[in-house]
């Protein structure tokens, strides 16, 4: 009973893609951090003279068809990235969360129709929608942030609810408030902890898509303005040179892809870690689903 | 702790499931609840507590101590159950909050109504693991319900009920979803605490023969009404009621199978 609060971190620590998670995640916030005061050039000063520098020890990625050096608009770029991560996870959260505590915990026809709610809304087509705010007011990453997170906040209602609803009717709930629990206290130490597997994965995975989101909606014009540092606004600019310039456009993609792949790894493993029933040591996690047959008393 | 149950009435959507039921349980008694599935016993568990499921209400009196259950408010509940009150189910494989370590689980009720700090709480779990004969208590508190097996767990789902040294003691059907030789020493370990303790007890069970070696009393329940009640003595030398003598010769079937075997 001690070391479960500690215990959680030491599991997801002991797993190989959790580290990676871990470390690709603290990594963007550490460059998003240091980008804040300190980048090798400024991402918005074109240097005309030395445009298209190749990777080496004054541009360690190169310099574009500005002479800009890449990596500082990269470094840049990740505090939009993280912006927008960040953001719609919260907004995501807010959503999801409240959706589906109206859905699971209030009187039957409260949550019938919130039910019903959800469903309609998970319909809609999250980014056909935030293209059609930014090609009529003009694209900004409010647009995208609010977009995803609402859009993403209905996904985690929607798969949320019944997992609330299963672990309310669950026998340890019941037992819980024979104990004499509040049904606050149930809700954050029974209901929530309890969820927590389900939810993480759908935050992680929205977090990604709002990174990807933001990138594709920049790439296509609709989402940061071209003047903002934005990995999508980059790669729309370099891939122009792709032909001539391939490795250029890599870098911007790296960081693209490594972020989702971290964020979804993270994910994963918190997953996992959160879940004492998936013990990873000596086995796979999923494998550990099962319940072999325990020892008898 | 005394428990005084009069005319209760137990509607699910308007369906009457418990029909008028009275029983008393005196200070330190052990009253048994025996009937069919679905004859109410387990709705009129939850009743005692105010735990009915969503749809379900109940109407009548149900009186602890001379305080009534029915029409309290959830705060006045709360504090009744766990402290008071203590109630064993039947599953120990769902009754147990599987991502919680079942120290935390036992010293569940101490927190919230003695506000038992950290180290307290350890020492509480300790004791309870160790009162339930759990073996290693001080190593058992660190682990989650997966590790343990269902005679374990449904140690711990004891410790949990007693863990405050409830005056009343509500078990429902707590060795049903055992083997037969963990039933046993779960019955031996439950009724060595109740009355250790002096507690009163209200156990249900749909077994004749489990009943007659925990429960002095009982009452037997068919289709949300009591048909017969007396000592479990009686019950079982002279039932009344054919509810009582169905389930006495069911008791019978499975006691006496083993010696029709060997005749063969």
């Amino acid at each position: 009973m001690s070391g479960s609060r500690a215990a959680w971190w030491r599991r997801l620590l002991s797993d190989p893609a959790g580290v990676t998670g871990v470390v690709i995640v603290l990594a963007l916030l550490a460059v998003a951090a240091l980008a804040t005061f300190w980048t090798p050039y400024d991402p918005q000063t074109a240097d005309v003279a030395g445009r298209w520098a190749g990777p080496g020890a004054a541009h360690l990625l190169g310099t574009d068809a500005t002479g800009r050096d890449i990596l500082s608009i990269l470094m840049a770029g990740s505090r939009t990235t993280v912006a927008v991560a960040i953001g719609a996870g919260v907004i995501a959260t807010t959503v999801g969360l409240s959706l589906a505590a109206l859905g699971a915990l209030t009187h039957r026809w409260v949550r019938e129709s919130v039910a019903v709610l959800i469903d309609m809304l998970v319909a809609f087509p999250v980014l056909l929608i935030a293209m059609m705010i930014s090609a009529v007011w003009g694209g900004s990453l409010a647009v995208v942030v609010w977009s995803v997170g609402i859009g993403f906040g209905v996904n985690i209602a929607r798969v949320s609810r019944p997992e609330l609803r299963r672990v309310l009717h669950s026998d340890f709930v019941v037992a819980a408030r024979a104990s004499g629990l509040s049904g606050w206290q149930n809700l954050t130490r029974h209901l929530l902890p309890n969820v927590a597997p389900v939810f993480i994965v759908q935050l992680s995975w929205s977090m990604a898509v709002a990174v990807l989101a933001e990138a594709g909606l920049s790439y296509l014009g609709f989402g940061a303005p071209v003047t903002d540092p934005s990995w999508g606004v980059l790669l729309s600019q370099l891939q122009q040179y792709l032909t001539v310039y391939p490795l250029s456009v890599l870098w911007p993609g790296l960081a693209i892809t490594a972020t989702v792949l971290g964020f979804n790894l993270l994910g994963d493993g918190l997953r996992d870690a959160t879940d004492p029933t998936l013990r990873t040591r000596g086995g796979s996690a999923r494998r550990a689903r099962t319940h072999l047959p325990e020892v008898v008393a | 702790m005394s428990l005084e149950v009069t005319d209760l009435v137990i509607e699910i959507d308007g369906v009457r499931v418990v029909d008028g039921l009275s029983f008393r349980v005196a200070d330190g008694e052990r009253l048994g609840i025996i009937g069919e599935s679905g004859s109410g016993k387990s709705l009129t568990a939850l009743a005692i507590l105010g735990l009915l499921p969503e749809g379900a209400a109940a109407s009548g009196s149900i009186l602890l101590n001379d305080r009534e259950v029915i029409g309290a408010t959830e705060r006045e509940l709360a504090r009744i159950r766990g402290d008071e009150v203590g109630i064993v189910f039947q599953e120990p494989q769902t009754a147990l909050n599987p991502i919680r370590t079942v120290g935390r689980q036992i010293a569940e009720a101490p927190r919230i109504h003695r506000g038992l700090g950290r180290a307290a709480r350890r020492e509480v779990a300790v004791a309870g693991a160790r009162r339930v004969g759990l073996p290693e208590p001080e190593r058992i508190i660190d682990r989650y319900p997966h590790q343990l097996s269902g005679g374990q767990r449904q140690r711990v789902a004891i410790a949990m009920a007693l863990a405050l040294d409830p005056g009343l003691l509500i078990a429902d059907e707590p060795t049903t979803a055992l083997d037969v030789t963990i039933q046993a020493e779960i019955l031996d370990l439950l009724r060595a605490l109740v009355t250790d303790a002096g507690m009163s007890l209200v156990f249900i069970t749909h077994d004749l023969a489990v009943l007659a070696q925990i429960a002095t009393h009982a009452v037997v329940m068919e289709s949300g009404r009591i048909v017969e009640q007396g000592p479990v003595a009686t019950l079982l030398t002279a039932p009344r009621s054919p509810a009582t003598q169905g389930l006495l010769r069911d008791a019978r079937a499975t006691l006496w199978r083993p010696d029709e075997k060997e005749e063969r």
